[in-house]
């Protein structure tokens, strides 16, 4: 279970108080305009930033003191998931071990994750070769090769075209089932949160309520 | 004091380089590095085992035409060690750089300073008595220093190009009142022992009117020079003006070597200053016994006959017949003008006031 | 999971930077501080040759940013209205030439050009002229102007390319006279940098040194820098060396709060041009032709006249000669390594303003980090030279330890250029990527060998370049720490020059400007890497 608990964040006139409750497995959506705070919320729970007050904490035990690489998250943004200047097994590599230092059994499972986001073969394509659906793949391969529990994504596919959309979402979806993750997705559209078949929450105001 | 050749840096033939460029430069780069090392590490003991003096020197003194290889040979010859001349830039600069070196100067002897500038060297308590017996020494001044030895001796003298100026100023005063398109050159007195000698002259003659002559100098100086080398030899003698500040000694040069009476020093009436030049050991180095040795060997024949031809002055001492018959039709100063060191030295940072004061209008 | 590699603090590098500039600069300004306390300002600012010093600083600084500046009008204008003609981006990329160019490389040039026995003298006297002199202050105006005429066209030239064609379109459309044209465009455009490029015209001017001290000629054309030089190696006057540094350093302090409240940069110099080609405007052909054939003149003659008369009699003697080739292996070294070490400092202050900017969003802070590379335009190399005499005299031989500390004053020289250069591509190496790093745990090397370098290679090839380059021409730091033991080959010009020796001044000239171009392409290609195509 992921619980924030009057997890506060202001900044000049903004204003945020924050509570929710996930499941283990399960995934939620947080709808909202753009300005809402929909990345704030994120970026808190990720350890981008640094709340003024309340308490994040997973299976019972607070995160908040943790830094965002300890934190038993893993994050896909909209874009620049990617390092373009690098290959796809350098991309993929960093999400495991930052020196890129690989044993025999971890570069296997690098290529597995490949596999499974339908890219087999290419790992040492540079990755500004790629498409940006191919990119958002390559990196939700790097997602599941970080083995954390929790998935957080801002508007993972906002900035990809409608087909492939579509199956990343389909691929997204998959990914969450087979390896029972908790994921959090921020977005504006509906659409994702139906696809994803996620509980949705709306931020207005600075607070978050569920749509039931 | 300053041999009177056309000073061409690099008229030597390349066989009498002393090294090959490549490896002079190897070297000193290494040495530098070195002595960064060692005076990082605080250590003060350098070669002091190698038997070598240094001595700071002006620049046309070390010159290939001036005293330095002349004595250094003779030198070496009787002492079994190394002389090592360090020519700076300037005659007056010698006492700035020990003074900005203080007691970690790389020198044991400085030679080229000048009576006006003894009691301020010796104020500064780097400098160490010479028990030099000076007893042989005939200048137109009772000798008494214990830590000067006065090695020649000349006469402050605006040097003319009689092909330029037909009839020169017969008096400072008439110097001063000339039509402002006569141009002379002179050296600056900060830098320069004959610069410095200048500003004494016109002090002497003028008093606290000083000022004013400069004042009037002014639209007739072509240009203040660092040291006496730049006047003489790249403006003077290459035509840029027909007159500049040197000594008395210098027609006997042309004289001699040349075989031109062309330049000659204008008489003035009020009298000549006139210019001891002295070197001195430092209270600092480590070859105290061999910088005496040195001294010594300046008052000595060898030495003084080299000197009149070479550094263009009169020897310090008498060396009847040596000095060259030239020599005797040079200006004889009516009077000897000289200001007593002490009175320079406390005096002389008011009078460069007064004279950067003047020259910066 | 991830594993732990060793996470360097992110103050480190910043910190190391700072401590260094401190070390360079903090400690002989407390030796100065603590060596003036025996002044009294009143007694300094009353001294009538101070007063002069100060004074005759101040006039030519005036004179030269006026005539630069005005100059440059007409000049920038001429080329916005020619927007092709053969040539056209090599003369203005020329302008941009005097960053590689060693001042005292142009000057032998500019003699060669307008002093005595110069070119343009001669044609003085053909026409029956009286000959006139580069000495003084005609000739520190004149090399004032060369040097900054240029750069002032360039930024007006810029911002009259930045104009929008609509603009011009409309105007051709209206049939605006050109009268019009320049008081309803072009002025506007070019008013809006005056006061900025003017205060960094007259902050060049008011520090320079070079050019003062080689066509001051004498106590009459001194400024602050040069009276400072000369109380310290001609005279020993310490007092006047302090007190006189003490006023630079107030003015510099004013001058830079100027320069900063307007938003520009020393390192102006530095940006590129963006060229738009105005094709609609054509008219007066014939009298911006002339303007620009009187620029390019003014600006190549000296330095082709430079190359040309570089082989003389002399040549052979100077360039075998050990004391040019000690020089020569004396410039690389004092080059290579205040290039490296302005390249390290400002690499470190980078980062760590990053971290400020785009972790802790601490961007006033960032920007403070970035300031303190900065220092050496509030404390010219000069005053920091005299506070280093004073701090390390008591304890060392300075002479010996000449060449560390000239390379100490030209690091800290060229600090503010590499600050310039790498900070957008330090911010671009991350600002995209900076969340993906955090949340992957990249940091230290791994995030440098993998990150950061392969998008700074360039950048920092460039800015080792150019501080090797300007270290390689400084005349500053080497003047008053320089002895015969030690020199560069500015200061061997410098010598060669004073004792008026023409034609080795002009091969030693020639030989330098060699090295600097050298440095300049070589360490951009060896840092660098190829050239993008």
């Amino acid at each position: 279970m992921l619980k924030l608990r009057a997890l506060r964040f202001s900044y000049g006139e903004e204003d945020y108080q924050f509570d929710l409750s996930a499941g283990s497995h399960s995934t939620s959506a947080i709808m909202g305009k753009s300005g809402s705070g929909k990345s704030t919320l994120l970026n808190l729970i990720a350890g981008f930033l640094k709340p003024s007050g309340g308490d994040i904490q997973w299976l019972g035990e607070s995160i908040l003191s943790l830094p965002a690489e300890k934190r038993p998250i893993t994050t896909l943004f909209q874009q620049h998931n990617l390092f373009p200047h690098l290959t796809l097994h350098q991309n993929l590599a960093l999400g495991i071990n930052p020196s890129l230092k690989l044993s025999k059994e971890q570069h296997q499972q690098l290529l597995q994750s490949l596999d499974a986001v339908g890219m087999a073969g290419m790992e040492y394509q540079s990755a500004h070769t790629l498409s940006g659906g191919e990119q958002q793949r390559v990196a939700l391969a790097r997602c599941l090769l970080r083995k954390k529990p929790i998935l957080l994504m801002d508007e993972p596919f906002s900035a990809l075209d409608e087909a492939t959309r579509e199956s990343m979402q389909v691929l997204t979806r998959d990914t969450i089932e087979n390896n029972k993750l908790c994921a959090i997705i921020v977005t504006h559209s509906q659409n994702d949160a139906i696809a994803l078949e996620a509980s949705t929450y709306s931020l207005v105001n600075g607070r978050l309520s569920s749509h039931t | 004091m300053h041999s009177v050749l056309p000073f061409q840096f690099f008229k030597k033939s390349p066989l009498q380089l002393p090294s090959s460029g490549l490896r002079g430069n190897t070297r000193s780069l290494a040495a530098s590095i070195v002595t960064c090392g060692a005076l990082l590490l605080g250590s003060s003991a350098i070669l002091a085992e190698d038997k070598t003096l240094t001595v700071y020197t002006y620049e046309s003194f070390t010159s290939e035409w001036g005293p330095g290889p002349v004595v250094k040979k003779a030198f070496e010859a009787q002492c079994e060690c190394t002389l090592q001349f360090v020519p700076l830039d300037s005659s007056a600069g010698i006492l700035n750089r020990v003074q900005l070196e203080g007691s970690n100067t790389k020198a044991d002897v400085v030679l080229g300073l000048d009576t006006n500038l003894m009691a301020t060297a010796k104020d500064t308590g780097l400098l160490a008595t010479s028990e030099v017996d000076t007893s042989t020494v005939a200048l137109p001044i009772k000798w008494t220093s214990d830590t000067f030895v006065p090695f020649d001796y000349g006469y402050f003298a605006f040097v003319y190009d009689t092909e330029a100026l037909a009839s020169p100023p017969s008096s400072l005063e008439e110097l001063v009142n000339a039509p402002d398109d006569l141009k002379i050159i002179i050296q600056d007195p900060r830098t320069s022992t004959p610069g410095l000698g200048l500003l004494l002259w016109v002090k002497s003659v003028y008093g606290d009117k000083a000022a004013d002559a400069w004042k009037k100098l002014q639209p007739k100086i072509l240009t203040v020079t660092k040291g006496w080398s730049e006047a003489y030899f790249s403006l003077f003698l290459n035509g840029e003006a027909p007159m500049v500040l040197s000594y008395s000694t210098s027609p006997g040069y042309h004289m001699a070597i040349d075989k031109t009476e062309r330049y000659q020093a204008a008489a003035f009436s009020e009298g000549h200053y006139l210019q001891v030049e002295v070197a001195a050991l430092l209270e600092s180095s480590t070859n105290k016994a061999l910088g005496r040795e040195f001294l010594q060997f300046m008052l000595s024949k060898e030495f003084q006959t080299a000197l009149p031809l070479t550094n263009v002055m009169y020897p310090s001492t008498d060396i009847g017949d040596d000095l060259p018959a030239e020599f005797n039709k040079l200006i004889q100063p009516e009077s000897v003008l000289l200001i007593d060191s002490a009175e320079v030295r406390d005096n002389r940072k008011e009078w460069l006031r007064e004279w950067l004061d003047v020259s910066s209008q | 999971m991830s594993q732990t590699s060793y996470k360097p603090p992110w103050w480190l590098p910043g910190g190391l930077s700072v401590l260094a500039i401190a070390a360079l600069a903090g400690l002989p300004l407390l030796a100065l501080m603590n060596e003036a306390s025996n002044l009294t300002l009143l007694d300094v600012v009353n001294d009538p040759y101070n007063r002069r010093v100060i004074s005759f600083s101040l006039y030519q600084a005036i004179l030269s940013t006026a005539l630069s500046v005005v100059l440059a009008i007409p000049l920038a204008v001429a080329l916005s209205r020619e927007p092709r003609f053969f040539g056209r981006t090599l003369l203005i990329n020329l302008f941009s030439l005097s960053l590689v160019i060693p001042t005292i490389v142009a000057i032998v040039g500019i003699v060669s050009i307008f002093g005595q026995s110069g070119l343009a003298n001669q044609l003085l006297q053909n026409f029956g002229f009286n000959s006139f002199s580069i000495y003084g202050l005609q000739g520190i105006l004149l090399a004032h102007v060369f040097f900054n005429m240029p750069l002032a066209a360039r930024v007006f030239l810029q911002s009259l390319e930045n104009i929008p064609q609509e603009q011009w379109r409309l105007a051709a459309q209206l049939g605006l006279p050109s009268s019009s044209r320049w008081r309803l465009i072009e002025w506007p455009a070019i008013r809006s940098q005056l006061a900025g490029i003017s205060i960094l015209i007259f902050a060049l001017c008011f520090t320079s040194f070079t050019i003062v001290m080689t066509l001051g000629g004498g106590p009459r054309a001194t400024t602050i820098e040069v009276a400072i030089y000369q109380a310290l190696r001609f005279d020993f006057d310490i007092n006047t060396a302090v007190a006189l540094a003490l006023i630079q350093l107030v003015l510099c302090t004013l001058i830079m709060i100027a320069t900063h409240s307007l938003g520009t940069h020393t390192t102006q110099g530095l940006s590129s041009i963006k060229l738009n080609q105005n094709t609609l405007y054509a008219s007066g052909h014939y009298f911006n032709g002339l303007i620009i054939s009187i620029a390019a003149l003014f600006l190549i003659t000296p330095l082709v006249s430079l190359i040309v008369k570089a082989f003389n009699p002399a040549t052979i003697g100077v360039i075998t000669h050990a004391k040019t080739l000690s020089a020569a292996s004396n410039t690389l070294v004092v080059a290579l390594a205040a290039g490296a070490i302005a390249v390290a400092m400002g690499v470190g202050l980078q980062l760590s303003a990053r971290h400020l900017r785009l972790r802790l969003y601490k961007h006033s802070s960032g920007r403070a980090l970035q300031l303190v590379g900065n220092v050496i335009l509030v404390i010219p190399p000069v005053v920091l030279g005299t506070g280093l005499f004073i701090l390390l005299r008591p304890h060392a031989d300075v002479f010996a330890l000449g060449l560390v500390i000239v390379v100490a004053i030209n690091s800290l020289m060229a600090l503010p250029f590499v600050l310039r250069i790498l900070e957008g591509p330090v911010l671009q190496a991350a600002q995209q990527h900076d969340r993906l790093i955090q949340s992957l745990g990249i940091h230290g090397m791994p995030r440098w060998r993998l990150l950061d370098w392969p998008h700074l290679k360039k950048p920092i090839g460039y800015s080792m370049a150019v501080s090797s380059t300007l270290a390689a021409g400084d005349l500053s730091a080497i003047a008053l720490f320089g002895s015969e033991r030690i020199a560069t080959l500015p200061l061997l010009l410098y010598q060669r020059i004073g004792s008026y020796r023409h034609h080795e001044a002009l091969t030693t000239a020639v030989l330098l400007l060699l090295l600097c171009f050298a440095l300049f392409f070589i360490l951009q290609r060896v840092i660098g890497g190829k050239p993008d195509a």
